[in-house]
């Protein structure tokens, strides 16, 4: 199972970082949102995915699986989720100024490096 | 803190008080309270002949740096020059610089600078301390040079002489610092004594070269001369000072003062005598072809300086023969104490003439020159005995210097070290012909300036003697110049006999002092015949001077080295600019593959060096029917957007992803995340969705994406990196989980079950405080961009 996992975040990061590569803006914050998804999926799956029951006491059961990750992808989550839409209220305002969402349109020239 | 220290540390001191004396006493020139500290030094140094000094005050005592003064036969003689010169060269300025016109206060100020850090130079005894110094003397002739900032060549020649010296400086601090590592200290005494158990050391010879580096780069030695003549465009009162007298030999200083260290090693002996010959031959013959009076004394203070150190490199053959009776070898260093006496007065007042005569004239070019004996008799003498003393000529004090310099040389020829069979005739036939070369730019000197037509209306101002006030100085150097002359001994014992005794330590037995009687006939010798060889030869070449001039034509201009500092210096510029422009697009993506290609080349790399990857199915859960059908959509969402022509189709399928990612967090049993990953899918789907609205020319984007090959070898990369970092991390889990402590403590120790939660805010709650303080600045931040806006026209 996690060889499988490993596999498709490996995906994901692959999808991710041909997007970051591209020219236009949107498609380089999808990648970023494709990044986290794939970073949370791995901190999970280098969690363990052993069977047990969910983190709850209330369960009453023999084994549960690792709180700790969770707790540490929920931060993860909250975090590119803020970064994340910071990043399209930018892309949409530089749109609106600058009129392009082509990074290469974007880059500075010569006189205002 | 001895008066040593305050001795070094006052010219600094009085620099800090010279633009107030300057602003408050205007009526007076500030010249006139500056030139009372170089002669108190110097009568303070002259106390000191005779006698050896050390005293240390604690500057960094847990680095073993301190300012640690250490006075001996070389410290003092260097000292009194310095102070010596010193007065005589401000006395020179106080008539040379204008009151009203020049901006006095920076002189003095950088003068004085100099001054200290020369005295520092050559006073201290921790290499760092001398270091400092040596830097600062860099800095204030950086400063002094392009004392006319106004003036471009000025500046050039500042830029110039502070590139090379500085390479020079630092590369001696490498040096010093590898003298450190192998004998544990900075102290130079210490040092030498720490010689013998050394010598073999694999540092040895690194250090001995970068030292000379320093050394050759301060003192001008080829081929790092080229700084010399265009340091000419300062003030000639500061040529006089730092490009004649002091501090051009700083670097024999340090050849001298490091003799004790490296002289017995042959790689000491070659490099020092070679490039000291070298230099001498081609500064002489450089020399005759210049045109300005100033550019014909720089070159000649490149060649003379050369004459010191290669007689420097010689005396260092004297270590090799044990017995001091007849070691003929100690003469050489004789002579290069006693030339760089007699260098520091003739050149001086050598200088001071050349400034004179730009002062009565207006120019200093020869052509312009001409028949000025009349007008200016007492310079005129001056010129005489400085030229013919530095030409060799008797009964100047450079006869006797040159006559030993050729004594050395002939030496050579009977050495029987090194190999120096075949090549010692090499050693006295280029010493004679420097010589011969010399000869003819001293009488080029004189008589072009002074005899012949005069060309009055070629000068700027009709030319009449100097103002007695400036003529002092060079009056003084003048006849020093005559007195060592006849009276050599006046020097011998006071301060040549001690010089040469801290230069070769070693060679003394105790209770015995250097042979170092001048005499002044020395009968119908080798060197005489030389001598008069020299002064025949010469004069015909003076003679035929107008014939033969065009033979440096020939040399091509290409090969000058000034032409080859130029070129690497515009070259090194260019390169790296174009260098930076290659890999400096401005295009994002561009350094977003950098980053990316750095990450799978070092990790990647990392991981196939050092074994890293491997894999087991050992522990890792089975596959479920869900996982896989979960596994699969997932993916087919991520390949969707990569595949996707319009940019809607590419936020949805992002959004299938996340949901995914929920299910998948169902799946794994983790219902908070899961619960979070789900809201927070729907308001980033939104957000997406709300941006893609306003973004309208997504009609120009609905096209497929060019597939660039090199995008996606990069992105394989990157993923194919993470996977297998991922499975290999999995295969080798070293420790187990702590959440053993999670479980157990959730409910007795926070009160709560839902284990997540109470790491979330309990156990780990500062975590969670910033990233709620992460969400607040984003929001701030939203809300900044959407209002805060700038008025139309207004630049950031």
């Amino acid at each position: 199972m996690e060889i499988l996992m490993a596999i498709v975040s490996g995906l994901l990061f692959m999808a991710a970082t041909y997007l970051m590569l591209s020219k236009s803006l949107l498609r380089i914050i999808i990648g970023t949102g494709l990044l986290s998804h794939g970073a949370h999926l791995l901190i999970l799956t280098m969690g363990g995915l052993k069977k047990g029951a969910a983190p709850l006491l209330g369960e009453e059961a023999s084994s549960y699986v690792d709180p700790l990750p969770q707790a540490l992808i929920l931060t993860a989550i909250v975090i590119s989720f803020g970064v994340t839409s910071f990043l399209l209220v930018l892309a949409y305002r530089a749109y609106q100024e600058l009129g392009s969402d082509d990074m290469d349109q974007l880059r500075g020239n010569d006189h205002n490096e | 803190m001895t008066l040593l220290h305050a001795a070094i540390i006052s010219p600094f001191l009085l620099a800090i008080l010279i633009p107030f004396l300057y602003k408050y006493f205007r009526s007076v020139h500030t010249g006139w309270f500056v030139l009372i500290l170089p002669i108190v030094l110097f009568v303070y140094f002259l106390g000191f002949i005779g006698e050896t000094v050390q005293s240390t005050v604690n500057w960094i005592p847990s680095l073993g740096i301190n300012f640690t003064v250490y006075v001996d036969g070389l410290s003092l003689l260097f000292a009194l020059l310095i102070t010596g010169i010193g007065s005589l060269v401000v006395l020179y300025s106080i008539y040379y610089l204008s009151k009203e016109k020049e901006k006095l206060n920076h002189f003095y100020v950088y003068l004085l600078m100099f001054m200290g850090a020369m005295l520092g130079v050559v006073l201290s005894d921790n290499v760092i301390v001398l270091y400092t110094f040596w830097e600062f003397t860099s800095l204030s002739s950086f400063l002094l040079i392009g004392y006319w900032y106004h003036r471009e060549k000025s500046r050039y020649g500042a830029l110039k002489s502070m590139m090379i010296t500085v390479f020079g400086g630092l590369s001696m601090l490498g040096g010093f610092v590898l003298l450190y590592l192998m004998t544990g200290t900075f102290s130079i005494r210490e040092m030498i004594e720490a010689v013998p158990g050394i010598m073999t050391h694999q540092l040895f010879i690194p250090a001995l070269v970068l030292v000379l580096l320093g050394a050759f780069t301060k003192s001008a030695q080829f081929p790092f001369y080229i700084w010399l003549p265009d340091a000419m465009e300062a003030p000639t009162p500061v040529s006089a000072y730092l490009h004649s007298a002091t501090m051009v030999k700083a670097g024999i200083y340090l050849v001298a003062r490091f003799s004790p260290v490296f002289a017995m090693t042959a790689e000491w002996f070659w490099l020092v005598s070679i490039f000291g010959l070298i230099t001498l031959f081609w500064g002489s013959i450089n020399a005759v072809k210049q045109t300005d009076l100033k550019a014909i004394l720089a070159f000649s203070t490149v060649s003379q300086l050369g004459l010191i150190m290669s007689l420097l490199g010689l005396g260092s053959a004297a270590l090799h023969y044990d017995s001091l009776d007849d070691n003929f070898y100690t003469i050489a260093t004789v002579a290069a104490i006693f030339h760089l006496i007699n260098h520091a007065t003739f050149k001086g007042s050598l200088f001071m003439v050349a400034g004179i005569v730009d002062h009565e004239t207006g120019t200093r070019d020869i052509r312009k020159l001409g028949g000025l004996m009349s007008f200016m008799p007492i310079t005129f003498t001056i010129a005489v005995i400085g030229a013919f003393s530095m030409a060799g000529l008797p009964p100047f004090n450079g006869f006797l210097s040159k006559e030993m310099f050729f004594t050395g040389m002939i030496n050579v020829t009977k050495m029987d070290i090194f190999n120096m069979e075949t090549w010692s005739l090499l050693f006295p036939v280029l010493a004679w012909i420097a010589s011969i070369f010399t000869f003819l730019y001293s009488m080029v000197l004189v008589f072009k300036t002074f005899t012949g037509p005069v060309q009055l209306e070629k000068l700027e101002r009709k030319p009449h003697e100097a103002p007695l006030g400036m003529l002092i100085s060079p009056i003084i150097l003048g006849s020093l110049v005559v007195i060592f002359g006849f009276f050599p001994n006046l020097l011998s014992y006071t301060l040549i006999e001690p010089a040469v005794e801290s230069i070769m330590p070693s060679l003394l037995p105790a209770g015995k002092n250097f042979e170092v009687h001048i005499t002044f006939w020395h009968g119908f010798t080798p060197e005489l015949m030389m001598t008069i060889g020299v002064i025949a030869l010469g004069a015909i070449g003076y003679l035929t001077l107008g014939k033969w001039r065009k033979v440096y034509d020939l040399f091509p201009k290409k090969l000058a080295l000034n032409k080859f500092y130029d070129a690497s210096l515009s070259g090194m510029e260019r390169h790296s600019n174009t260098f930076t422009r290659f890999y400096m697009t401005g295009f994002i993506r561009d350094y977003l593959a950098y980053i990316f290609v750095f990450l799978i080349v070092i990790t990647g790399g990392t991981m196939v060096i050092k074994g890293g990857f491997s894999f087991t199915l050992d522990g890792t859960a089975e596959i479920g029917i869900y996982e896989a059908v979960l596994a699969f959509a997932m993916v087919l969402g991520t390949f969707t957007i990569l595949f996707s022509k319009s940019r809607l189709t590419a936020i949805i399928a992002l959004g299938s992803v996340g949901y995914s990612l929920a299910l998948f967090f169902v799946l794994f049993r983790a219902p908070d995340l899961a619960l979070t990953q789900l809201v927070i899918e729907t308001v980033s789907v939104a957000l997406f969705l709300l941006c893609f609205y306003f973004l309208p020319s997504f009609k120009k984007r609905e096209k497929k994406l060019s597939f660039r090959l090199v995008n996606f070898l990069i992105s394989f990369g990157v993923g194919l990196v993470v996977t297998l970092v991922a499975i290999s991390a999995n295969s080798n889990r070293v420790s187990e989980t702590i959440s053993s402590f999670f479980i157990e403590n959730s409910y007795t120790e926070a009160g709560g079950k839902n284990m997540v939660n109470v790491i979330l805010v309990d156990f780990r709650g500062f975590d969670t405080l910033f990233e709620i303080t992460v969400l607040t600045i984003a929001a701030l931040g939203i809300y900044a961009m959407v209002k805060l806006r700038m008025a139309k026209g207004e630049e950031g």
